[in-house]
């Protein structure tokens, strides 16, 4: 006997992420979910966000960086809540791994909680954990292919940040295909070149993100 | 790698289907897997192939459709297959492009005794 079936196999995620969700609502979070390959500067953005909200919003922090808890440790001295998830390996997040971290973070006391997500750009597309928005850091030594390598991440992503522009002069890296590229498939997308280590870029990003939280 | 709980989470759907409908064996599983998605055949084969052990959907065969990654042209409506270098229309060189297959991740239908 045959049985129709089409349903989603992502879908006992999705319910738990959208309980998430509720739970974000009803405590008016706004939560982004970072997401990039190892290195490519998520900890560095976080840090840089951080500084730039002080007094401005209350911001929390989910680290899901297999690596350690270094990332962690980093933001926790910028002063503000932050939870790491150790994912035993996983290459990505879930809703349900996330759902467990929110129980050891003030939520009340969160307007804006930044989620870094596990090095990756393939496998955390697919999961959501119940965020308002996904952002997308790739960095200019990983090459302007990424796109066409990873167009899920590039298609799904409501921002995507170039960082480490302040090593274009050393690389092959041509920042207006890249970004038509990818405005071609994802016409919501915004795009900020930005360099977590000179500054350069990351005002922009910040002055955006804050009228996100605020909307 | 996310093969492991995309398995998993199939694996439960396809259990929770079969035993709503009284089935005491699941024969086959039929499953549409988009490109874009990044999820390996064979990965989920061999999570399967462990996980379903002692369950009713042990030994069941998996079949695969895999829905390439094809784009529509908001210019001239014509559908193609995403390049790999370069994501212009064919048919118009325009850029302004839609993804409308290679996204899906679904159980489409089991086969149960
Ligand atoms: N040159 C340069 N290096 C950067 C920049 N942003 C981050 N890095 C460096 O890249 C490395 C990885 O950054 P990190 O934030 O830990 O990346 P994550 O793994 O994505 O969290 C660190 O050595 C950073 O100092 C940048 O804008 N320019
Ligand atoms: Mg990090
Ligand atoms: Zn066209």
């Amino acid at each position: 006997m045959e049985i129709k079936v089409v349903k989603d196999i992502m879908g006992a995620n999705d319910q738990i992420a959208q309980k998430n969700r509720q739970l974000f609502d009803s405590n008016q979070v706004f939560v982004v979910n970072v997401m990039a390959s190892p290195g490519a500067g998520k900890t560095s953005l976080i840090l840089e966000t951080i500084k730039r909200l002080k007094g401005k919003v209350k911001v929390g922090v989910v680290e899901g960086d297999i690596s350690s808890s270094l990332d962690a440790e980093a933001i926790g001295k910028e002063g503000v809540p932050v939870v790491q998830i150790n994912t035993g390996g996983e290459c990505h997040l879930d809703a349900n791994m996330t759902s467990t971290a929110l129980g050891s973070l003030p939520l009340g006391d969160i307007e804006l909680l930044l989620i870094e997500n596990v090095g990756n750009l393939v496998c955390p597309a697919e999961f959501k954990l119940g965020e308002d928005m996904r952002i997308l850091i790739s960095s200019t030594p990983e090459g302007d292919d990424k796109p066409f390598k990873y167009p899920l991440m590039f298609h799904e992503a409501d921002a995507v940040l170039i960082n480490k522009i302040d090593l274009l002069p050393y690389l092959k890296f041509d920042v207006d295909a890249f970004s038509k590229a990818i405005k071609g498939i994802n016409q919501k997308v915004k795009v900020f070149p930005i360099s977590c280590t000179t500054g350069e870029g990351v005002d922009r990003w910040v002055d955006w993100l804050l009228g996100q939280v605020g909307g | 790698m996310h093969e492991l709980s995309i398995t998993q989470s199939m694996l439960d759907l396809v259990l929770e289907q079969a035993k709503n409908a009284g089935a005491k064996e699941v024969g086959k599983i039929n499953l549409v897997l988009g490109e874009m998605t990044g999820v390996v055949d064979r990965a989920v084969q061999f999570y399967f192939d462990f996980l379903s052990k002692g369950t009713a959907a042990e030994g069941a065969a998996l079949s695969f459709k895999v829905i390439p990654t094809t784009a529509r042209c908001r210019s001239c409506a014509k559908d193609f297959k995403l390049g790999e270098f370069d994501w212009t229309c064919p048919h118009c060189q325009g850029n302004n492009i839609e993804i409308v297959g290679g996204k899906e991740l679904f159980v489409e239908s089991i086969e149960v005794e």
